[in-house]
């Protein structure tokens, strides 16, 4: 089987270089999204993220890559959100008020309480939920590092959990739309299987 | 629930490994990507690289060093030395690293913090901060690797940093570094209770209880060069007798 077609959307802000090379490691062959033809074509894309809500979407609704993004995400292609690419397909932030996400899942993203050290900064114990259905996550540890957090699992999707300040959303996944608040990409031997097991699922995915 | 961190420290100058000469399992011990990639496989959190003689001149060897590392490593990557600019942080991030460190030049011009969280985001901006115990019973910061008197208490500079925007303070007891003693434990308790953000203790360390001792003092990373460096004592050997103490770790 050849390597798919994955592309990664550069926002401008994110740590693109790690992006790529574990793509890469996990067997992809990886290229930078250079518009939204690139993101309606791939097979696989991958939206990274750090940095602010506004920074982000501000370098993402230029040339309409935000627009060609929701089309995939709506479509149920493959796609996988990493760190604040999660957060960015909620409705709203409190990192950043008054700015809409993509809204693809309901729910808002809330800072971390004061009562735990932010950011939330290494690695802690992924729990999928084991009353959904079998998917792409599995129990493990990964690599956080992040202030604010998603903490109620959008209903139709196979979420996973994480504790720290409370239980919140590590990860939720739908088919080969996967979006995660851990970095696969710095999240070891784990990550580098899910991101094999992402790239797996977007090669065989009915375009 | 978060595991504690075990991070080796790689001094690098001129793209080649400065410290720890002798290291066993390795043909060349100067090669910073073999060495990434046995610690990795060792069970090491993180890795932090410092550029120790990092000058406008030496930064495209810089930049190749974190391209050769992070094309073997799958943990995350902080780069510091010599980063003057937000501009210098974006080279480095374009080459691999994940997160840039920050000292001398923050002390100079604290705004820098402020511009690398706005443009980066805080979990990027690690602020170092080398500290040395002063006649008061406090600790004065340091800079230009500990040659200069930054003329500020490294308590409140730490607290300041945090304030900016800094995502992670990387501290280093000047008195402690390269002794073997322990870290600075009196240093650690003192910046956890000015700042939310979390610590890297730093300098001193040559046995597991010193590691053990800087966590229970509030840190929640605790980087190491030396004690690695013989090849005598891996990660693996630090993680497990830290899980035998109950501490939370990575397997």
């Amino acid at each position: 089987m050849n390597a798919p077609d994955i592309v990664v959307v550069a926002t401008g802000t994110a740590n693109t270089a790690s992006v790529l090379a574990g793509l890469a490691r996990a067997g992809a062959r990886p290229r930078l999204a250079r518009d939204a033809a690139d993101i309606d074509g791939a097979r696989g894309v991958v939206l990274p993220g750090v940095g602010t809500p506004h920074a982000a979407l501000a370098g993402l609704a230029a040339g309409g890559l935000g627009e060609a993004l929701v089309r995939r995400l709506r479509a149920g292609r493959p796609t996988l959100a990493i760190c604040l690419g999660m957060q960015l397909l909620c409705e709203t932030s409190a990192e950043s008020p008054g700015v809409a996400g993509f809204g693809l899942v309901p729910g808002r993203i809330e800072r971390l309480p004061d009562r735990v050290r932010v950011p939330h900064m290494g690695w802690n114990r992924v729990l999928p939920d084991d009353a959904g259905p079998a998917g792409l996550v599995q129990e493990g540890h990964a690599y956080f590092a992040n202030s604010y957090r998603l903490t109620h699992a959008p209903a139709g999707w196979r979420a996973s959990f994480v504790d720290y300040g409370g239980r919140w959303v590590a990860a939720f996944e739908r088919g080969a739309v996967l979006a995660c608040q851990f970095h696969p990409e710095l999240s070891g031997a784990w990550g580098t299987a899910l991101l094999a097991r992402w790239i797996t699922g977007a090669a065989e995915a009915a375009c | 629930m978060l595991t504690v961190r075990i991070v080796p420290c790689l001094d690098v100058r001129d793209g080649r490994i400065v410290k720890g000469v002798r290291f066993q399992g390795l043909r060349d011990a100067g090669d910073p990507a073999a060495r990434a990639a046995l610690y990795e496989a060792q069970g090491a959190d993180e890795l932090v690289i410092l550029d120790v003689a990092a000058t406008p001149a030496g930064r495209g060897a810089q930049r190749d060093v974190v391209r050769a590392v992070r094309g073997v490593l799958s943990i995350p990557l902080t780069v510091g030395g010599g980063v003057r600019s937000a501009d210098d942080a974006a080279g480095l991030l374009d080459a691999g690293a994940d997160k840039v460190s920050v000292n001398s030049a923050a002390v100079r011009e604290p705004g820098l913090i402020d511009a690398l969280a706005e443009r980066f985001g805080s979990q990027c901006t690690v602020v170092a901060i080398d500290a040395a115990r002063d006649d008061a019973g406090g600790w004065r910061a340091r800079t230009h690797g500990g040659g200069e008197d930054a003329e500020r208490d490294a308590v409140a500079w730490a607290r300041e940093a945090g304030e900016r925007g800094a995502g992670e303070i990387l501290l280093t007891s000047w008195d402690r570094d390269g002794t073997g003693d322990g870290y600075d434990l009196d240093l650690i308790a003192a910046v956890a209770a000015v700042t939310r953000v979390p610590i890297i203790a730093s300098g001193g360390a040559a046995r597991v209880e010193h590691l053990a001792a800087a966590i229970r003092a509030g840190a929640g990373a605790v980087l190491a060069a030396t004690i690695f460096h013989d090849g005598v004592t891996g990660v693996g050997d630090v993680k497990r007798a830290l899980a035998a103490d109950g501490f939370e770790v990575r397997p």
